[in-house]
């Protein structure tokens, strides 16, 4: 059956009323702040104790606009006749936001993860050079970055949290073994804040988003279930769970 | 004495009503357009909704630079607003909203054809803007619209001819007094001719061809800057007011409604204007502008014979009655 003539005409007015009585979608940006996605891409934040300085990220960025300086310092042998080791300190740790095209290939590519992606996008300047941010800023960005997503439920327990939870394990068998005297590097040994802390040695641990890498390779810390599921009961997406929050008592691998 | 201050009332009321209800449904296209198109619309000035939005837009025009091209032919091209917006001012004198002396400017015997006759001196107002201007793209627009007037007047005299046929008179009260509610379907083709004869006469989309500011700028009012360009604006928007005030008298029965007319009438008129005017506004965001030769036949093709088809039934009904 061919279209009524006119129909075609009728849908235009009805389209256009049908929108009018829906609710519109402008949002009301500076009045209301936007509703953003926990992965949003709005600025790096640098945990620099993390940082090892090792030039990965400087390296892959694909606009070179991280900019890091660093010298080496010797650490006296920890034990007597042992070996110095030398050690990298940041001088300098900037990003150019003027240049950044926020690809994140230097938070994928970073082996130590101390760099995150934070929501905060409110950082538009007058003068482009302010749009480098030192480490002192980037520092701060820290802050702003919100916890990773929950696990889905069924999701593999995270690396890192096995690997505490392991370590802390570890720590209440040898304290149960009241009459061995400790180790001169056991676990529990303070250490000084370097390039791989113990677990339970992490510095700031309210901030912290992840735990901590144990020397577990470059897998991402969330597990193969990376998607933000609500997961409720899952203790990892509680944001202040540092890498010491596993409580030594916690025996739930689901 | 008394007659001096009561015509001086009256053309108060009037002139106010000339500046506010152009307004009005200004302020109401931003806000109708925006939410048809999933938008807010202007939210800011005022404070509440943006109420004060066109105010602000007058402030904004009359700060700009009045601007007169050098090779403009100074005095029409000047001129031109002028010419393009007060016969709407002259048209509303004559328009009753309610029953009796009281609701009405002036009562004009030959009212039809004055109204008819002076907004035609409106569209006047585009065609000076657009030969003063000496620019091609004004030429363009003030040829379109001087086709427009021409395909458009027909068909818009025809159905205002049905009507004053079936009333018996060519006075606008007149008219009202006649009307019966049966008129309604009766003259409903005669009433969809004259609304969208004159839509196209107000140059409004899907009409607006000769203002086609994706092709031609904005047609005859390209050269225009400042306080002119904002009163061919309140032009269109006061030919809005006069057209759906009109097609409210001549087709939509006026004050009359379906419980009584005594004292409310006024708010019946206003009533149907405001919902043509929405309707004007709606037919805006529907529709993309037609082309030039779509234009012209739908007027030659269609209007005008809807038109003679419309002044014929109602000659028969009469005849019968
Ligand atoms: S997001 Fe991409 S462009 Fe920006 S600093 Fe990181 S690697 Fe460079
Ligand atoms: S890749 Fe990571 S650890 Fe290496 S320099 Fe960059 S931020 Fe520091």
């Amino acid at each position: 059956m061919p279209p009524i003539p006119g129909s075609g005409l009728a849908k235009g007015l009805a389209v256009t009323l049908r929108t009018m009585t829906r609710k519109s979608v402008t949002a009301q940006y500076p009045d209301v702040q936007p509703d953003l996605p926990p992965r949003t891409r709005g600025v790096i934040g640098l945990f620099e104790e993390n940082c090892t300085v090792c030039m990965l990220c400087a390296r892959e960025c694909p606009d070179w606009c991280i900019y890091i300086d660093s010298h080496k310092e010797t650490i006296p042998a920890a034990a007597p006749g042992g070996r110095e080791r030398s050690r990298n300190v940041l001088d300098r740790f900037a990003i150019d936001f003027s240049l950044c095209m926020y690809c994140g290939i230097c938070i994928e590519v970073c082996p130590f993860d101390a760099l995150f992606w934070s929501p905060e996008f409110e950082y538009a300047e007058t003068d482009i050079r302010e749009l480098t941010h030192e480490r002192d800023k980037l520092r701060e960005w820290m802050w702003t970055v919100p916890a990773p997503p929950a696990l889905d439920p069924a999701a593999e327990e995270p690396k890192e949290i096995a690997a505490a939870r392991k370590t802390v394990e570890k720590q209440a068998a040898a304290r149960a073994q009241e009459s061995t005297p400790p180790g001169p590097a056991g676990p529990g040994t303070p250490r000084s804040a370097g390039p791989t802390p113990a677990p339970g040695a992490a510095p700031a641990p309210e901030a912290r988003p992840r735990p901590d890498r144990d020397e577990s390779g470059p897998e991402r810390p969330t597990g193969p279930g990376p998607d933000r599921g609500p997961g409720p009961d899952r203790p990892t997406g509680s944001g202040s769970a540092g890498p010491a929050g596993p409580p030594p008592g916690e025996g739930d691998p689901a | 004495m008394n007659d001096a201050l009561d015509v001086a009332v009256r053309l108060l009321v009037v002139f106010a009503v000339f500046l506010t209800f152009p307004l009005i449904i200004g302020q109401a296209e931003h806000k109708v357009m925006a939410h048809m198109q999933g938008r807010l619309g202007p939210m800011y000035a005022g404070g509440f909704h943006g109420w004060a939005q066109l105010v602000a837009d007058g402030v904004k025009f009359a700060q700009k630079e009045d601007v007169v091209p050098a090779g403009a032919d100074r005095r029409v091209f000047q001129l031109a607003p002028a010419v393009a917006l007060l016969p709407y001012l002259l048209v509303l004198v004559v328009i009753p909203i309610g029953p009796g002396e009281g609701a009405v400017g002036q009562v004009v015997d030959a009212g039809i054809f004055f109204v008819l006759a002076i907004m035609g001196v409106s569209v006047l107002g585009s065609l000076m803007a657009g030969w003063a201007s000496a620019n091609k793209f004004s030429l363009l627009g003030g040829l379109r619209t001087a086709a427009q007037l021409l395909a458009y007047e027909l068909p818009m005299l025809l159905a205002a001819a049905s009507v004053a046929m079936a009333a018996g008179t060519v006075s606008l009260p007149g008219i009202l007094n006649a009307f019966e509610w049966w008129w309604l379907p009766w003259q409903i083709m005669g009433a969809i001719v004259f609304f969208v004869a004159g839509l196209a006469e107000l140059q409004r989309p899907p009409f607006d061809m000769p203002v086609a500011d994706s092709e031609i700028i904005f047609g005859a009012y390209t050269e225009y800057t400042g306080l002119r360009f904002a009163l061919f604006l309140l032009a269109e928007y006061a030919g809005i007011v006069v057209l759906c005030g009109l097609t409210t008298v001549l087709f939509l029965g006026g004050w009359h409604g379906p419980m009584g007319a005594d004292g409310l009438g006024w708010v019946w008129t206003l009533l149907k204007a405001a919902v043509l005017a929405f309707i004007v506004i709606w037919l805006r965001v529907s529709y993309p502008r037609m082309r030039e030769d779509q234009l012209q036949r739908l007027a030659w093709t269609v209007l005008v014979p809807l038109a003679l088809a419309q002044i014929a039934l109602t000659g028969i009904v009469k005849v019968v009655i």
